[in-house]
């Protein structure tokens, strides 16, 4: 009952903006180019969703044609070059935060560096990458792997100096050599706080890859929404941008649920 | 000289804090023989502590010599198995993974890991409890599973860190008869830091009271008490005040730091 209520009253606010943008639209008071109506965007939302041609059993199988819609192809290719860039990026942070987490000495020869390098942010390596890479997928990727890298390390370093120093001592006591104690101690007693990076790291990786679909790819969400304006579908453009919303709480929400499962010892989640 | 378990020899550790040298154990002489249970009973800062990190292996003497069954110590060992008072239990590790950890370390083979881990469930009475996650359980059950994980090790020698101090008056009881159970079961040496009197004076066969800072030995006391032992004894009460004079001693002179610090600041 009181989770009906919740949701009830979670839907209200969307509910009544949602109507205030069909009033603003039905009364004319905003130009239709600039805003259109919600069921305009409705209506264009599904005829970019639905696949272009009629189903032909002869071109593709079902599935194929399901998915052969613009929407879905747009949606996929942001996946993959979000997929592909985060596990570059997060796959190099890892093991060089485990061993700047754990060695001194690793951590005084990268940290200057990693100081410098952090705050530039993703987007202002746009030119280079370009100059680098070209155009298409090679450059989104190497601006998403950065996007990812830096938060990934900074907390697996984090978590890995912040190893409750009590469990290093049983450890010990119990003759565990210093490959355990790493495998079985500090690995798993940082597994929060890298988790905690690798979902920053995506949320990171996915607001860069609109970013680069509209400057180096010519396909993609972040593509598609540039290419409506020129032809002036605002509708277009909003409902991309919802579709953008909405796989982005999809990914956050697949992260949050992976990571309080695996989680399910830490006690900083107990309420979650 | 030859029946002892552990010997401590002429041990000084000195702390350097704010610059100052702080002599935390000043020679210290102390012999304890096989299956004895020794309290080290003091204030806080008469470096009772210390001298168990000493014991253990984790912070060695700066002179001094200390041996087990005549052999020097130069670092942890599963063979001086500590039960530390923040429980300490592994939160990623199930109750029987947490006992089961110090085993696999050994490179027991997996039957037997298994056989071990059910015995030791059953003694400590945790079996139910087996798959859950130490956040999941009260103080007193992550102590018996502290206690189970030491165990596990088979090690002749138990080192305890007030294990017992963050435990409420009756799960503490309840956990000193336990403990007193595997004692007389298992003939471990147990080496156990306590500032409760009453503690001391209701496990132990020896107490041995130390003083704040230098940390010395001031009362090295056989507890010729008859087990199980009666807290409400007109002999035990007897004890308990003589020891509590001798405490009373070392803690004003504790208070007497603290206050002369608080003014400085």
């Amino acid at each position: 009952m009181k989770s009906y209520r919740r949701a009830a009253s979670g839907i209200l606010v969307p509910l009544v903006a949602l109507a205030f943008w069909q009033l603003l639209s039905s009364m004319g008071w905003v130009n239709a180019t600039i805003l259109p109506s919600p069921m305009r965007v409705l209506v264009k939302w599904w005829a970019y969703l639905r696949p272009l041609e009629a189903y032909d059993p002869a071109q593709m199988s079902h599935l194929k044609w399901v998915v052969s819609g613009e929407l879905i192809q747009d949606a996929m290719g942001s996946l993959y070059r979000v997929l592909v860039g985060f596990f570059i990026g997060a796959g190099l942070a890892l093991p060089l935060g485990l061993a700047m987490g754990y060695s001194k000495l690793v951590y005084g020869l990268f940290n200057p560096l990693i100081q410098v390098l952090r705050p530039i942010p993703p987007i202002a390596y746009i030119p280079l990458s370009i100059l680098w890479f070209g155009l298409g997928n090679p450059p989104a990727i190497f601006l998403i792997s950065i996007g990812a890298f830096f938060p990934v390390l900074m907390n697996t370093v984090t978590g890995v100096q912040n190893v409750d120093s009590i469990y290093l001592r049983v450890g010990r006591n119990l003759g565990a050599s210093r490959l355990t104690q790493f495998t079985r101690i500090i690995l798993p007693a940082a597994t929060p706080y890298i988790f905690t990076g690798a979902r920053i790291g995506m949320g990171t990786a996915f607001i860069v890859v609109i970013v680069s679909e509209m400057i180096a790819v010519n396909n993609g969400l972040g593509y598609r929404i540039l290419e409506a304006r020129e032809y002036l579908w605002s509708d277009k453009i909003i409902a991309g941008m919802f579709t953008i919303g909405l796989l982005g709480l999809g990914i956050d929400t697949l992260m949050s649920r992976l990571s309080s499962h695996l989680l399910k010892w830490h006690r900083g989640l107990e309420q979650a | 000289m030859s029946d002892s378990h552990i010997s401590v020899q002429d041990v000084h550790k000195v702390f350097q804090s704010g610059g100052q040298d702080v002599h935390a154990l000043k020679a210290i002489n102390l012999e304890v023989k096989q299956g004895e249970f020794v309290c080290l009973l003091g204030p806080s800062g008469c470096g009772k502590s210390t001298l168990l990190n000493a014991v253990a292996g984790f912070s060695l003497p700066s002179s001094g010599t200390i041996t087990v069954d005549g052999l020097p110590i130069t670092d942890p060992g599963p063979d001086r198995g500590m039960v530390f008072q923040e429980y300490a239990l592994f939160p990623w590790m199930t109750v029987e993974q947490n006992i089961a950890f110090g085993l696999q370390i050994k490179g027991t083979a997996k039957p037997a890991i298994q056989a071990k881990v059910d015995e030791l469930l059953e003694l400590l009475h945790l079996a139910d409890f087996r798959k859950r996650f130490p956040k999941d359980l009260s103080g007193g059950m992550r102590q018996r599973v502290a206690i189970a994980r030491v165990l596990a090790l088979d090690s002749p020698i138990l080192l305890m860190d007030e294990p017992f101090g963050a435990l409420d008056a009756l799960t503490r009881r309840n956990l000193q008869d336990e403990l007193l159970r595997l004692w007389t079961e298992l003939r471990k040496t147990i080496l156990f830091v306590t500032h409760s009197i009453e503690e001391a004076l209701y496990l132990a066969d020896r107490t041995v009271v130390m003083t704040y800072r230098p940390g010395t030995i001031k009362r090295d006391l056989v507890i010729d008490l008859p087990r199980p032992r009666d807290v409400a004894s007109p002999a035990f009460n007897a004890l308990k005040k003589d020891l509590g004079q001798l405490l009373m001693e070392e803690q004003s002179r504790l208070n007497q730091d603290e206050f002369r610090a608080a003014a400085v600041d």
